[in-house]
Order: C-alpha cells, then sequence, then structure tokens
C-alpha cells in the first residue's frame, strides 16, 4: 500500500492521481497506524514551510498508554521508503529561510531562498529545466543512489515550482542549475525526495514514480 | 536551463472548448480533457483552461472538468475564470489544479492576489491582465473579457500585483490578440525587465516567427496561444523543433 501524507499543503490530489495513472490505488491519510503500515510513504506538497511546520507538530495523536507524538515525529521516524516532493523535500531538512522556521532535520541541510543578481533570473523558478545524476559521498556510499532515477538520462527536464531551494550537499543524488547548482534530488538511509514535481513532470516524472515505488 | 514554455489555452464553456476571436464569435475547438492529454503528448509544456461559463451550473461543470483534468494530465495546468473568492481558489486547487488565474476580480479587489499568496504560497497565483494600448501611448487594464476600461494600466497594476505575491503575470494585449500579427513585443519587453517574476506572453501568435522574436526580443519566460494551435495551423512539435534550431532553450 502507499500512503500520502495528508496535512495542510496543497497539490495532494495531484500526487494520488499520478499514482494511480501507473495502476496504483494509494491512501490519502494522517493516520498513524496507516503510514507506518504502508509500504511506501509519499510526501508531497505546494505551501509555507512555517505553516507546514506548526501543523506537523499540532497535529498530535494521544495513545492508550499515555504516551503522545506529533504528525512530525511520526514521519521523522518512518522506516519504509518516503518520499518528499517539493515543500515536503524541503521539510525534511534542518532549517527553512521561508518562515525561518527548524524543520524535521532528516538531511542535515538548509533551505534557502534563491538570490538572483539580477532580473534575467525569474523567482519563483517556474517550468521545466534539467535534471543531471550527482555522486555525493553518501549517495555513492550507500550505493542506492541512483535507484530513484534509474533509466532517467542527464539533460532530463523536470517541472519546478519553487523559490526555494536546498544547496548541493552530501546527500544531493541530483543536480539543476538555476543561477546556481542546487539539489534536485536527495537521498539518506530510507528517506529520499525531490526538489521538482514528478507528478507533474510528463513520462520522465511517471518513470521517477514508478522507480520509488518499484525500487527504492 | 530553465526551457522557455509553450503554453496552449483552452476556453471552455458548458464542459466544451471553445476559442474566442478578439473575444467575440466562438468556433469548438473537441473535448477539454482529451485536447489537453494530446496537447501534452505533443510536448505542451503547460495547459491553461479558462472558464468562460457564467452561470452557477457551470461552474459546478467546471469543477469536476478540473478533476477529470488532473487525473488524466500529466503536466501542471492554471485554470481561470469566475475566481471571485478564496473559496473559488480552495475549490479548483483541491480539484487537482495546480495554479488559479485571476484577471478582473484582481483588479476590483487587489486584496485577493494577497490572500491567496498568504494562503497557498506565491507560486498558486497568476495574474491575468487584459490591456489594450489606447491613442494616448497608455496601456489601460480592461475587465470582463476586454469589455470594461478601468482606471489602472499595465505597468503599474503589474508592479502591484507582484508586490502582492503574484507568482506570474499573464499579459494579453488588446490590440494584438486575434490579429496573428505577433506578440506585443515592446510592452513584454519593458514588463519582464521590471518584473522579478516570470511572464507569460499572450495575443498576436499567428506563425512560428512570431514566437521566436517574442524570446529573443522581449526575453518572456513564456508564450501562450490558442487557435494556431487548437486548429493545426502550427504543430507543436515543429514549433520546439523551430525554436531549437534558432538558439531558443525549450524542452523536446
Amino acid at each position: 500500500m502507499i500512503a500520502i501524507v495528508k496535512y495542510n499543503a496543497g497539490n495532494i490530489y495531484s500526487v494520488y492521481c499520478a499514482c494511480r495513472r501507473l495502476g496504483y490505488e494509494p491512501v490519502i491519510t494522517d493516520d498513524p497506524e496507516q503510514l507506518r503500515a504502508a509500504d511506501h510513504v509519499i510526501f508531497p506538497g505546494v505551501g509555507e514551510a512555517r505553516a507546514a511546520m506548526e501543523y506537523l507538530h499540532a497535529k498530535t495523536y494521544t495513545y492508550a498508554n499515555g504516551t503522545s507524538e506529533s504528525l512530525a515525529d511520526i514521519i521523522r521516524s518512518l522506516r519504509q521508503p518516503v518520499l518528499g516532493i517539493c515543500i515536503g523535500m524541503q521539510l525534511m531538512c534542518k532549517h527553512s529561510e521561508e518562515g525561518d522556521v527548524d524543520c524535521l532535520g532528516v538531511f542535515d541541510a538548509p533551505v534557502e531562498r534563491f538570490r538572483p543578481t539580477d532580473n534575467t533570473l525569474k523567482v519563483p523558478q517556474m517550468g521545466w529545466n534539467e535534471i543531471a545524476a550527482f555522486n555525493s559521498e553518501s549517495a555513492t556510499a550507500a550505493g542506492v543512489g541512483n535507484r530513484l532515477l534509474e533509466g532517467i538520462a542527464d539533460g532530463s527536464y523536470v517541472y519546478y515550482v519553487h523559490s526555494y531551494r536546498v544547496p548541493v550537499c552530501a546527500n544531493t543524488i541530483a543536480t539543476t542549475e538555476y543561477g546556481e547548482q542546487y539539489s534536485a534530488a536527495l537521498h539518506k538511509d530510507n528517506f529520499w525526495a525531490t526538489q521538482f514535481h514528478p507528478e507533474k513532470s510528463g513520462s520522465v516524472g511517471e518513470r521517477i514514480l514508478k522507480n520509488f515505488i518499484e525500487n527504492c | 536551463m530553465l526551457a522557455k514554455r509553450i503554453i496552449p489555452c483552452l476556453d471552455v464553456k458548458d464542459g466544451k472548448t471553445v476559442k474566442g476571436v478578439q473575444f467575440v464569435n466562438f468556433r469548438d475547438a473537441g473535448d477539454p480533457v482529451e485536447l489537453g492529454k494530446q496537447y501534452s503528448e505533443l510536448g505542451a509544456d503547460e495547459l491553461v483552461y479558462l472558464d468562460i461559463t457564467a452561470s452557477h451550473e457551470g461552474r459546478k461543470t467546471f469543477t469536476e472538468l478540473v478533476k477529470r483534468i488532473a487525473a488524466e494530465v500529466s503536466i501542471p495546468f492554471t485554470v481561470g475564470g469566475g475566481i471571485h473568492e478564496l473559496s473559488d481558489v480552495e475549490r479548483l486547487l483541491a480539484a487537482g489544479a495546480d495554479k488559479v488565474s485571476i484577471n478582473s476580480s484582481a483588479i476590483r479587489c487587489p486584496e485577493l492576489i494577497t490572500d491567496i499568496a498568504r494562503r497557498f504560497g506565491v507560486q498558486e497565483c497568476v495574474c491575468a491582465i487584459d490591456a489594450r494600448l489606447e491613442d494616448d501611448g497608455v496601456w489601460r487594464c480592461y475587465l470582463n473579457g476586454g469589455r470594461v476600461p478601468t482606471d489602472r494600466t499595465l505597468f503599474e497594476w503589474a508592479h502591484e500585483a507582484q508586490e502582492r505575491g503574484a507568482g506570474e503575470i499573464l499579459f494579453t494585449s488588446m490590440n494584438h490578440d486575434g490579429a496573428k500579427q505577433g506578440f506585443a513585443i515592446d510592452a513584454l519587453s519593458r514588463l519582464h525587465d521590471e518584473l522579478t517574476i516570470p511572464v507569460i506572453a499572450s495575443g498576436g501568435a499567428g506563425e512560428k516567427k512570431h514566437f521566436l522574436d517574442v524570446f529573443e526580443k522581449a526575453h518572456v519566460d513564456a508564450a501562450l496561444a490558442a487557435s494556431v494551435f487548437h486548429f493545426g495551423e502550427i504543430p507543436m512539435a515543429d514549433l520546439k523543433q523551430y525554436l531549437a534550431d534558432n538558439g531558443i532553450c525549450v524542452r523536446r
């Protein structure tokens, strides 16, 4: 079963539709048991970092034995493959400049605004840009860095809509150029993430989603 | 490199696609979902669906259509028309639209842009502007599909929309729309130079050269057209090939 994390971000239905086009029937849920039981979890979204983090902390669950945890705790502690998309990826990083907020800290990397030096580089970056595989130390060491991007040629176009980006870091497995080189995709342990929207990236995006569901 | 986008625009009335020539006289150009899928397969980078239905019943039909588009089309699409308040935006985004385009309602109530940006993020709101270059040399903004003049002018309004949190400006020159003599290069060039958000050119596409001109001379991020695509006058693949051959970065 594929679980899509339900929270206060947009674009969740598009991810659901993309999974269905691949022949899967995902559930959109914020139920801890369903999230923990899923074979794959997708953490998608379009939104604002501070509002999203506040929601993830405020959404709490209290159990019969008296313990409680938040949706943020649950996402952080998932053991199955998790794919963060766009704001989902940014929320999995350490800190976001958008709203100056601490995030989940899965990836030890900051989220910062694009800083264009002139008007030729528009913010938000909106549209199709190329990705290229990137062998960071951690991607190579894990030996699994390219599973998500299997069959995706360097220079393939994917769809982006964002004003903030993650610099190239130890978890980077793909990069894109927009005034500078930044992280197009990240990987660490069971966590994967893309800054672009595979659910909106035509056949290239469908292959990446399929790779996540079937290879990761 | 970020590719220049080619965007077919589909006007929708009662669930069917129509195309306005100079904003009147409609001709049928097919089923919106099938047309969208075809454009996606042919290499369109994005789609815009404009709901031109006036009735409440038509709005419901359009929302159902948006759900079908989201289910079947794997590229981004923007929806516009009949968006008056935040709840309209919420309904359309929940139905799977990637962005909303607001036009008359933004001029009537500029706070709507601020509210959308705050609630859903700056990337969600496309501010569409219909303007006409008047005899006195001023680009005047119009409401209601170009029927009602306002006291707003193109450049000051575009700046305000940007400050309020619009993610893109979609500018249609009423002087050029439907004439097929090329885009409003000078005004588009000025918009591109002055704004920090992306600009989409609309109105005037008649041949491939017009797209090359608008990217080369006005440096806009995207170009939108309708009839030249709907009636097969410019095949999408030919256009992309032509632009690439002339040094424009396009997705193929």
